[in-house]
């Protein structure tokens, strides 16, 4: 799609941005031609947000131009960027969700009515509304308050948002990271639909699938520097982990499993309050990760959430080896070695605002005490030993959680578990946010963690890794477990076919 | 550098203290000041000290539920239903006092685990529970006493209690020394101990605190008896100190001064910040400002006007040091971004 004789509508050149002690961006190049979809990539701290903000209008460079239509510009804030024609759509969604959809479409932009009363005009915002919506494939009122929507159909308000200010270059930073499949899918449909309107998308994602999927061209960044561009008929999954990481991601399996059939977790009959007309019954064996697949939605997290006690089960029974046991909390499932690696672990996972020891040793603070008080030593101590297990990136245990970057901080919620004795460790969601050579960590810790007789219950919406990680996958949909696929099973079309209702066979992976 | 606000605020506190004290030696002249010194004189200073012991237990009583994320507001109601009902049993039906003072401290640790159960099972917000309280409270405070003022007769018995509250001991008013004796304990529990722990990860995030196996809704509950103690030992030294009660105004307001004292001392009313030091200058403060006004002979209907404003100054300023603070850390956190080259200038 790019053609070198076009002049780029967007064009960065030598742009370089230091922030005190560290260079983020290193003379960069980059380039956006008319109707063209390119993907950016590289590790987390790898300059792609920088870049993308000096586009947005929220950083300024210290050095090097950026030309749009061939002419040098200067871009000082957000409404300069939104005047040249560029759209950023964030990856934390900043939409305000006490507004309705049209709300926020026309936010700070609303037409006025009613002279000099300045009454905003409901009735155009509807009206004009509906069209940016209907060309992003969202068919509902534009009066619905925005705290209705999924995070997928606010995304596809972000879009419509941005369409209506007549961008040109829509850059997305990742933009599936909360998406389930068949919302991916449609999004990447409605990115090949922009470009066809003559729309350009710069698309920055960790997910290289969908990469491959729709980009025209893959521009790789490392460190701050350009680590290289593949044109189309270069990229593939080994050719962009070169880019990113320079070397090749390994995800070899080596199962260890026992032998022994009854040396097993058999759930029962169960029944979540979520779901209280489906009941579930499923094995995971000793050695194996167990994918548990399924769309957003489909009840995944929640079956995880009343298994480990956040909430009480209306029915059925957990039985280890045949031994019954019973969960009404957290703790009890703490107790009997069942941990959970939650889905938001800034939410959920880890108390952000407390340092990397106290997260670690939350769960059993009373082994570090004596007399109920604490013993610093101690605790210190098993951080440290986690720390260093899992080689943690930390200035010190003593440094704050919010202050590591996504990867560590998911170790972080891991070694809360470790220095316990696990017996079942449910991942929910465990690289969601985290960059690709941290990814390869935690699956090698998932495998070691399988191999040294951990039962894993993998929750995942990321294909690649659900088929990737996985020796057998458990697939639900609506609250049902819909089938369990065998290692020689395994192929995306089995998977979507189990997670996705009948009526809708017909899935197509955007191309 | 969570320490760094605390000395801040002592340094504020000596500044305060010794700056009244040079003006009191304007105002004056060297002569006067030295040979009776009004500020810095036994009475004044045994005064002051009496005044933060007397409010010191119940701030710090008010500090750990503000640290889980909560607020008592029912304190200064209880002051008078207690002292109400101590006065009664002790006068009228003639209870010995060891009775007397575990049926008070028993009813108010009642009193805070049912405010702890509307919280944390009814899903209240402490704020409208505790409300309530303060109405209630003292209401029926005004309905069991007939509106009346009661005292404490000048029966012997109880002469141990008289001298908690009014007495010396080697010249240390006793408040302060029982006040001084929460603080050490509860800096234990609250910095030291599991417990402590559980509360401050509660306020910072109760649901991630659920995640690792606490039990909330029991830490939440125990933190409202917790405060409901060491009100009720505040209501028997508050009883005992102004020897009369009247139902109406006793105690009226006091847990604004204890609200006042946790923010001044650095707790944030969103929960997980805070510290029984930081409650100790807190409380210092506040009674040294209210010393100062009196002293000056200023209004004393200006006094709530002064301490208003400073709380504000302080605040204000606190949040001004707070954006500097995060906007450094945010500096450091790009820098930590690439960690293996920058690890060790982390978050230094």
């Amino acid at each position: 799609m790019s053609d070198t004789e076009k002049t780029p509508i967007v064009e960065v050149r030598g742009v370089s941005k230091r922030f005190p002690g560290v260079i983020a961006l290193n003379h960069v190049d980059f380039a956006v031609y008319p109707g063209e979809v390119v993907a950016l990539i590289g590790e987390n701290g790898a300059g792609k947000s920088t870049l993308m903000k000096i586009l947005g209008g929220l950083h300024r460079a210290d050095e090097g131009e950026i030309r749009i239509d061939g002419k040098t510009v200067e871009i000082r804030n957000v409404a300069d960027s939104l005047h040249l024609g560029i759209s950023l759509i964030h990856q934390e969604l900043n939409n305000l969700d006490n507004l309705d959809v049209g709300g926020n479409i026309f936010l700070g932009r609303e037409p006025l009515t009613g002279g000099f009363l300045r009454l905003v005009d409901r009735g155009k915002i509807a009206k004009d509304s509906r069209a940016y919506l209907k060309k992003v494939g969202l068919e509902l009122s534009p009066t619905t308050p925005l705290s209705a929507l999924s995070i997928a159909q606010q995304q596809l308000v972000e879009i419509a948002k941005a369409l209506s200010v007549n961008a040109r270059v829509i850059i997305m930073d990742e933009p599936t990271s909360c998406l389930t499949l068949t919302e991916t899918n449609r999004l990447l449909k409605l990115i090949q639909e922009l470009k066809a309107s003559g729309v350009s998308v710069v698309y920055i994602s960790h997910r290289l699938m969908e990469v491959q999927a729709c980009a025209d061209r893959v521009v790789g960044l490392r460190d701050g520097r350009n680590s290289g561009i593949l044109q189309r008929s270069e990229i593939s999954h080994d050719s962009m982990v070169r880019l990113m990481v320079g070397r090749n991601l390994d995800l070899k399996k080596s199962v260890t499993r026992s032998g022994d059939p009854d040396d097993r977790i058999e759930i029962r009959n169960f029944v979540s309050p979520f779901f209280p007309s489906h009941q579930i019954s499923f094995d995971m064996r000793r050695g194996e990760i167990l994918g548990l697949a399924g769309l957003v939605g489909a009840g995944r997290s929640e079956l995880a959430m009343t298994v480990f006690g956040i909430v009480k089960p209306l029915g059925g029974e957990i039985s280890v080896n045949s031994h019954r046991i019973h969960i009404r909390s957290p703790k009890d499932a703490i107790q009997n070695g069942i941990y959970l690696v939650p889905e938001d672990r800034r939410k959920t996972g880890l108390i952000t605002s407390m340092t990397v020891r106290e997260n670690v040793t939350l769960p059993d603070l009373w082994t570090y005490a004596t007399c109920g008080l604490i013993s610093y030593q101690k605790e210190l101590s098993s951080a440290e030993t986690q720390r260093k297990k899992l080689s943690i990136k930390t200035a010190s245990t003593n440094t704050l959680a919010k202050n590591l970057s996504g990867g560590n901080q998911q170790k972080v919620v891991l070694a809360k578990w470790l220095s316990l004795q696990p017996k079942l460790i449910i991942f929910d969601e465990p690289t969601r946010g985290v960059d690709v050579g941290s990814k390869a960590e935690i699956y090698k810790l998932m495998r070691g963690l399988a191999d040294a007789g951990v039962f894993i219950l993998m929750i995942s919406s990321d294909m690649e890794e659900v088929l990737g990680v996985s020796d057998r996958i458990a697939v639900m949909r609506e609250g049902m477990l819909t089938g369990i696929l065998e290692a020689a099973e395994f192929s995306e079309e089995k998977v979507m076919k189990l997670a996705v209702a009948p009526v809708k066979t017909a899935l197509e992976v955007a191309s | 550098m969570r320490r760094s606000k605390e000395i801040g605020m002592v340094a504020i506190f000596l500044g305060l203290f010794f700056g009244y004290a040079l003006l009191e030696l304007i105002q004056r002249g060297p002569a006067d000041t030295f040979a009776n010194p009004v500020f810095l004189g036994q009475a004044n200073l045994l005064n002051l000290t009496r005044s933060i012991g007397l409010f010191g237990i119940f701030s710090v009583a008010m500090g750990v539920v503000i640290i889980t994320g909560g607020i008592d507001l029912s304190i200064g109601s209880q002051f008078s239903l207690l002292g109400v009902i101590l006065a009664y049993l002790l006068g009228n039906y003639n209870w010995p006092w060891p009775l007397a003072v575990l049926a008070v401290l028993l009813l108010c640790m009642l009193l805070g685990w049912f405010h702890g159960l509307l919280i944390t099972r009814a899903n209240l917000q402490p704020f409208v529970v505790t409300l309530c309280g303060l109405l209630g409270y003292r209401g029926l405070a005004r309905f069991i006493s007939h509106d009346q003022t009661v005292g404490f007769s000048g029966d012997t018995t109880f002469e141990l209690l008289r001298t908690l509250a009014t007495g010396s001991i080697f010249n240390v008013p006793a408040p302060f020394i029982v006040f001084v004796f929460v603080c050490i304990i509860m800096a234990l529990v609250l910095h030291g101990s599991v417990y402590g722990r559980y509360l401050f990860a509660i306020g910072r995030n109760e649901e991630a605190a659920v995640y690792s196996g606490i039990n909330t809704k029991l830490v939440i509950t125990s933190a409202y008896m917790l405060c409901g103690f060491l009100t009720g030992v505040s209501a028997i030294l508050l009883g005992f100190y102004t020897n009369s009660i009247s139902p109406a105004s006793h105690g009226s307001f006091f847990e604004l001064y204890a609200v006042a004292a946790c923010v001044l001392g650095g707790c944030s009313l969103r929960g997980g910040e805070g510290s029984v030091l930081g409650i100790f200058i807190g409380t210092a403060m506040i009674q040294l400002l209210r010393n100062i006004v009196n002293l000056q002979g200023i209004d004393s209907s200006l006094e709530f006007v002064v301490m208003g404003g400073v709380i504000l100054i302080a605040v204000v300023f606190d949040q001004v040091l707070a954006a500097r603070r995060r906007a450094r850390e945010s500096r450091l956190d790009i820098k930590a971004a690439p960690a293996e080259a920058t690890a060790k200038v982390g978050a230094g």
